[in-house]
């Protein structure tokens, strides 16, 4: 008989939909800043052509992104910290974080089972091995930027962090770095929610989803 | 499914089950939608309340705080590291307000006001360079992103003022610096003017300042961005209000600390 069943935490719900705009408004003021000096490149690719800045009207707005970017990196850095010791203590890190190495092999084939590439999924709990994987990944990641944000910010108070991070150039690289592993989650991210239909989508908005028990 | 368990579950007939679910989708979206108007208007708050010096002061008060956090944990002992000559690279000299102005060198003085209604002190380079030579090959962080290191020759801001700020006096809050035709301008804590790597540099890479890089005599002040490291000091003001400075009134932060 079919049933209802609470998927998400109503905490962990507001976590996800403050986080979204704070990234987002944390990614779209870095671009701002990033304008001023964007001399990264892999191969012929360009991060980023003249023609993207002007499109999204980036160009001449570094002190307007620097304003953002730290305004905003308090509620971001707020938000995550307050979501990673609730994860912790309400015991909810189970889901989340990959069991063993077995796991990222199981995310692996759940990979290639969304590609259509093998028919078998691993067995999974409330999240799959790629979602483990992936879920895990994007709080390092943001732990990560915040960490690598603070030693570009601040390379001279916290110029241990910065040595850390391999220096002042190398650690703006990897803050540029995480930044574009973000939009491809988000792409990747978006596009899962969609494939897994409405009741999933819904379930992030109040909680609960209809689960027909086989 | 294992340990679902953990989470609540409501079994119910077919058409209340219907409703329960029609009834939480209702109170969650319309919260959701609460949430997003909420959001939406503290965006509009943050970024369309009146400006203060080009920000909106939302985000000018933050800047502020950030600044005064910054300070507290401001030390001498931080410091930017230092490299061997060998790590020296270009240095672009970017920015050129307040050097339009022609100047003749041999005219060039250094004005210096330590205090309300204080006689003003009329320096030459010599007084500088007769102060301990300090020689620094420092990291230089331009605002805009990139970096550069440098090797700068100077007088110690801290030796300078022990010299030539009046004895006994308390020690002013700020500093202001001015180009000679006052088109550029500085302000800075005392905090930051006095760390042991702020020098008031004549000699970049090994020579007399050329006039691009700020001839004759430079603020070079590694815990500040590139924008508070003015280029060709006419006049020093020892100050307890919180000074102007030339790009904090552009919309940046005025702290600008690293």
């Amino acid at each position: 008989m079919p049933k209802l069943t609470l998927k998400h935490l109503v905490a962990v719900r507001w976590f996800h939909w403050l986080n979204f705009p704070l990234l987002f408004l944390m990614i779209w003021s870095g671009l701002l800043i990033y304008w001023a000096y964007p001399t990264y490149y892999i191969g012929t690719l360009h991060f980023f052509p003249k023609s993207v800045f002007a499109a999204l009207n980036i160009p001449s707005r570094l002190a307007e992104g620097m304003a953002l970017h730290f305004f905003f990196m308090w509620l971001f850095v707020i938000n995550g910290a307050i979501y990673i010791a609730y994860t912790l203590i309400s015991g909810e890190w189970r889901y989340l974080v990959p069991r063993s190495w077995s796991t990222f092999r199981d995310a692996w084939y759940v990979v290639l089972h969304d590609l259509h590439l093998r028919r078998e999924v691993p067995p999974q709990d409330k999240y799959n091995a790629a979602q483990r994987v992936a879920y895990t990944g994007i709080v390092l990641m943001g732990i990560g930027s915040v960490l690598t944000g603070l030693a570009i910010y601040k390379p001279v108070q916290l110029n241990w962090l910065t040595a850390l991070f391999g220096g002042y150039s190398m650690a703006r690289l990897i803050h540029f770095a995480l930044t574009m592993g973000y939009l491809v989650f988000f792409v990747i991210h978006v596009v899962q929610v969609a494939l897994a239909g409405w009741n999933n989508f819904r379930s992030m908005i109040i909680g609960w989803e209809m689960i027909d028990e086989k | 499914m294992m340990h679902r368990s953990r989470h609540p579950e409501i079994v119910l007939p077919d058409a209340d089950r219907k409703r329960e679910l029609r009834r939480r989708s209702r109170r969650g979206f319309l919260i959701a939608g609460l949430a997003a108007v909420g959001g939406i208007s503290a965006y509009e708050w943050i970024t369309k309340s009146a400006e203060e010096n080009e920000v909106p002061w939302p985000q000018r008060g933050v800047l502020d705080i950030n600044g005064k956090l910054a300070h507290a944990y401001l030390s001498d002992s931080h410091l930017m590291p230092t490299f061997s000559a060998d790590r020296i690279t270009y240095l672009k000299p970017n920015g050129d307000e307040g050097l339009k102005t022609p100047l003749d060198l041999s005219e060039w003085e250094l004005q210096v006001t330590a205090g309300k209604n204080a006689p003003v002190i009329k320096l030459q380079l010599s007084d500088i360079t007769a102060l301990p030579r300090v020689e620094m090959i420092t990291r230089f962080c331009c605002i805009e992103g990139w970096n550069a290191i440098a090797w700068w020759t100077g007088a110690r801001f801290s030796d300078f003022t022990r010299k030539f700020y009046p004895a006994g006096q308390q020690l002013s809050s700020y500093v202001y610096m001015a180009t000679p035709d006052e088109e550029y301008y500085v302000g800075l804590d005392m905090k930051s003017a006095m760390h042991p790597q702020t020098l008031l540099a004549y000699e970049y890479n090994g020579k007399s300042l050329t006039p691009e890089h700020g001839a004759p005599l430079r603020l070079v002040i590694p815990v500040k961005y590139g924008i508070k490291n003015i280029k060709r000091i006419g006049s020093i003001q020892f100050v307890n209000q919180r000074p102007g400075d030339y790009w904090a009134e552009e919309g940046y932060d005025w702290f600008a600390g690293l």
